[in-house]
C-alpha cells in the first residue's frame, strides 16, 4: 500500500517538473510575442521601448546569478564583473570587425558567443580558487574578483596600427609606444572605455533587438532548467542542502558547483554583450559592486529558487521604479527594507513559530469541518 | 628615499584606520560568526555625525567625537537586535543577505538625508600638530591616527584579556553553547561586542574623514571592504591579527599607489586577499576550525 503511494507521488512530481518547465518556456515566448506585437502595432512610447532591452539584460543577469545563489546556495557578489568581461569582449570584437563582417546578424552572434565564452573561461579560472572557499569567504572573494575585473578593464588600453595590436594597462606605456600615426586605431581607451560600438541590440536601430534578447533568454532558460534537472544539477542542489551528506554519498561537490558557476559566468557574459550593444559608448562605471548587489536583490526577492519567479521579480523590480519616476529616489531604500524584512520573515524562529501556529489553527479548523461532514 | 619613508608613514596611518575598522569585523566574526557587511557604513554614519556637530554646527571637537561614538554604538546595538538576533540559527546566506540589506539601508538613508554630493569635512586635528623629521613632513592627522590606534589597541587587548566582560567575549567566541551553560549572558555579550565594534568604527570614521577631508554616502563602503580584507589577512577572529593585517594592508596600498599604479591599487589590495586565502585561508594568526558533522 505504502509503496504504491510513493511511486504514485513520484510520477506526479516528475510530470509536474516537466509541466513547470514548459510553463516557464511558454511564459518567455508569450512575453516576447505580446510585447513585440505591442511595439510593432500599438503606440508604445519611446521610454517604454527604451526599457525593453535593459530589462532583458537584467533578467538574464539575474537568471545567471540564480544558478549560483539559488541553485548552488553560494553567495556571489561579482556577477557584474562577468558582465563586464562579456561586454568588453563583445564590444571590442564588434568594433574591430565592424567593417570586415558586413552582416549584423553574423557579427552579433559571434560577439554574443565570444563574450559568453570568455566570461565562462574567466568563471572557470576564478572558480578554481573561489569554490574551495565557503560562505562569507566565498562572497568576499567574488566581490574582490569583481572589483579587480572592473579596475583592469577600466585601465585597459587596446590600440592597433599596421605593426599589430598594442595592449597596455597604463596610459604612460601607451604614450611611450611609437605608433604608426596613419594606421593607428584606438579600440579600448582606459577610463573612457570603448567608443563607436555598433548598436545592434538597440531597439531604435534594430527593430528586432527585443525579440533577439528574448530568444537569448529562452535559450538560457532551456539550458539552465535542463541543467537543474540533470544529474549534475541534482548534485549541486544536494550539496547546497547538506554538503557533508552529499560528499558522503559520493557527489563530487566541487565539480558540480564549478559547472553551475561557469554556466552562470557564461550567461552573465552574454548579458554583458547585450548590454554593450545597446549603447554607442561603454565604460566600467556600470559594472561596479552596486550593480552586483542590485542583481542579487532581484534574485533574492524572486525567491532564489524558481527561474520563473526570478524573471518576474526582475521585470517588476526593474520596470516599476523606472515607470514611477517619483519612486526612483526611494527605490534602493525600499529594496533594502524589503530585503531585510524578507530574510527575517523567512528565517526568524519566532516568526516561523507564529506562522506554524496560525497554520495549525487553520488545519484544525479544516479537520473539524471534515469530521462534521462525515 | 625620503619620499619612500613619507609613503610608508602615510601607509601606516591609513593602515591604522583599516586596523580600527578590522577590529570591529574580527570581533563580531569571532563571536557572532557573521560578516557584518554594514560595518563600513557605520563608519560613514560616524563621519556624518561628526561633520554635523563639528563642521556644520561649529561645536567643540570633543563633543563631536562623543556624539559620533554614542550614535554609532546605539546604531550598532539596534542593528544587531533587530536584524541579526532573529537570525542566529539561520543559514549563513540569509544572514549575509540581511547584512547587505542593512548596509544598503544605511547608505540610502544617508543619501536621502544628506544628499548625494560629498561634504567637505573639517579636520578635527589642528594643523600645528604636524612635524618634520629629517626632511619628511608628517601631518598632524597621521600622528593622531597612529597614536589613537595604538592606545585603542592596548586598551582593547587589556580589556579582552583581563576584564570579566572580556573573558565572557572570549568564552562566547570559543563555544557559545558551553559559555551559556557556564552562566554567561550570550545575548548581552554579543551586544557588547557590537557596541565596541561600532564605537571603534566611529573613531575610525572621524580619523578617515580628517585624513581625506570628505564625507559622502559611500565613504564607508570601500574602506569597510578593505578592512575586512585586513581582518582576513590577519586571521579572522584574532585581535592582534586585525592590527597587523590592517597596517600591512595600508602600507601595501600606499606603496602600490606610489610605485605601481594609482588606478590599480584597489585591484592589488584585493589580489592580496585572494592570495592569502589561497595560500593560508586562516590568515596570519588565525586558527583552523575543524568541521563537525
Amino acid at each position: 500500500m505504502r509503496k504504491c503511494e510513493v511511486t504514485g507521488v513520484k510520477k506526479l512530481t516528475l510530470s509536474a517538473t516537466a509541466k513547470d518547465r514548459y510553463t516557464t518556456y511558454g511564459l518567455v515566448v508569450l512575453i516576447a510575442v505580446a510585447v513585440q506585437l505591442f511595439v510593432s502595432y500599438g503606440n508604445a512610447s519611446n521610454s517604454f521601448k527604451g526599457l525593453l532591452v535593459p530589462t532583458c539584460v537584467y533578467v538574464l543577469a539575474a537568471l545567471s546569478l540564480n544558478l549560483v545563489v539559488g541553485v548552488s546556495g553560494e553567495l556571489s557578489l561579482g556577477q557584474a564583473g562577468f558582465m563586464c568581461i562579456g561586454a568588453y569582449v563583445g564590444a571590442t570584437f564588434s568594433v574591430i570587425t565592424a567593417e570586415s563582417i558586413a552582416s549584423d546578424a553574423v557579427r552579433f552572434t559571434i560577439a554574443i558567443l565570444l563574450g559568453g565564452i570568455v566570461a565562462g573561461v574567466f568563471g572557470f579560472l576564478i572558480g578554481i580558487p573561489v569554490l574551495r572557499l565557503r560562505g562569507d569567504y566565498l562572497a568576499i572573494v567574488t566581490l574582490a574578483f569583481g572589483e579587480i575585473i572592473k579596475s583592469v578593464c577600466g585601465n585597459l588600453y587596446l590600440s592597433a596600427d599596421k605593426n599589430g595590436l598594442f595592449v597596455a594597462l597604463d596610459v604612460k606605456a601607451k604614450s611611450a609606444h611609437a605608433f604608426d600615426a596613419a594606421t593607428k586605431v584606438d579600440y579600448v581607451n582606459g577610463a573612457l572605455g570603448i567608443n563607436g560600438i555598433p548598436r545592434t541590440s538597440n531597439i531604435r536601430v534594430n527593430e528586432w533587438a527585443f525579440v533577439i534578447c528574448m530568444a537569448v533568454i529562452l535559450i538560457a532558460v532551456i539550458v539552465m532548467l535542463n541543467f537543474i534537472d540533470s544529474k549534475q544539477g541534482r548534485a549541486v542542489m544536494a550539496a547546497r542542502d547538506n554538503r557533508i551528506a552529499a560528499e558522503a554519498m559520493g557527489v563530487n561537490v566541487t565539480r558540480s558547483k564549478m559547472t553551475a558557476f561557469v554556466m552562470s559566468a557564461f550567461f552573465a557574459g552574454v548579458a554583458g554583450v547585450l548590454y554593450a550593444h545597446n549603447y554607442n559608448v561603454l565604460d566600467t562605471s556600470n559594472f561596479d559592486y552596486n550593480q552586483s548587489i542590485l542583481i542579487l536583490v532581484f534574485v533574492v526577492l524572486g525567491g532564489m529558487t524558481k527561474m520563473r519567479s526570478v524573471m518576474i521579480s526582475t521585470i517588476i523590480l526593474y520596470v516599476l521604479p523606472e515607470a514611477l519616476r517619483g519612486l526612483n529616489k526611494w527605490r534602493m531604500l525600499i529594496y533594502a527594507i524589503v530585503l531585510i524584512a524578507m530574510m527575517l520573515i523567512n528565517n526568524s524562529v519566532a516568526i516561523k513559530k507564529l506562522v506554524e501556529k496560525i497554520q495549525a489553527k487553520f488545519a484544525k479548523g479544516a479537520e473539524n469541518k471534515e469530521g462534521g461532514a462525515a | 628615499m625620503s619620499s619612500f619613508f613619507s609613503y610608508l608613514i602615510s601607509g601606516i596611518s591609513l593602515g591604522s584606520i583599516y586596523a580600527l575598522i578590522a577590529l570591529g569585523y574580527t570581533m563580531v566574526y569571532g563571536i557572532a560568526k557573521m560578516l557584518n557587511f554594514a560595518h563600513g557604513d557605520v563608519i560613514m554614519i560616524g563621519g556624518y555625525i561628526a561633520w554635523l556637530v563639528f563642521s556644520s554646527l561649529g561645536l567643540p571637537v570633543w563633543l563631536a567625537i562623543i556624539c559620533a561614538v554614542i550614535v554609532c554604538v546605539i546604531l550598532g546595538v539596534v542593528i544587531e537586535k533587530i536584524a541579526y538576533k532573529p537570525l542566529r540559527t539561520a543559514t549563513p546566506l540569509a544572514v549575509l543577505i540581511t547584512a547587505i540589506g542593512v548596509s544598503y539601508l544605511l547608505q540610502n538613508t544617508a543619501l536621502l538625508t544628506f544628499g548625494p554630493a560629498s561634504k567637505t569635512f573639517t579636520s578635527v586635528v589642528p594643523d600645528s600638530l604636524g612635524i618634520s623629521i629629517g626632511g619628511i613632513d608628517i601631518t598632524g592627522e597621521t600622528i593622531v591616527t597612529i597614536v589613537v590606534t595604538v592606545l585603542i589597541m592596548v586598551g582593547l587587548t587589556l580589556f579582552v584579556n583581563y576584564t570579566k566582560s572580556g573573558k565572557a567575549m572570549r568564552a562566547v567566541s570559543e563555544d557559545r553553547g558551553a559559555a551559556q551553560l557556564m552562566g554567561i549572558n550570550v545575548n548581552r555579550t554579543i551586544s557588547l561586542t557590537f557596541a565596541i565594534g561600532s564605537a571603534l568604527a566611529a573613531v575610525a570614521g572621524i580619523l578617515l574623514c580628517s585624513t581625506y577631508p570628505q564625507i559622502g554616502p559611500y565613504t564607508g563602503a570601500m574602506p569597510g571592504i578593505k578592512a575586512f580584507t585586513a581582518a582576513v589577512f590577519g586571521g579572522i577572529g584574532s585581535i592582534p591579527g586585525a592590527m597587523i593585517g590592517g597596517i600591512v594592508l595600508g602600507i601595501i596600498e600606499n606603496l602600490s599607489k606610489a610605485y605601481i599604479s594609482s588606478q590599480l591599487s584597489d585591484a592589488i589590495v584585493f589580489a592580496v586577499l585572494i592570495v592569502v586565502l589561497l595560500v593560508k585561508p586562516t590568515g596570519l594568526l588565525g586558527k583552523k576550525i575543524n568541521e563537525k558533522v
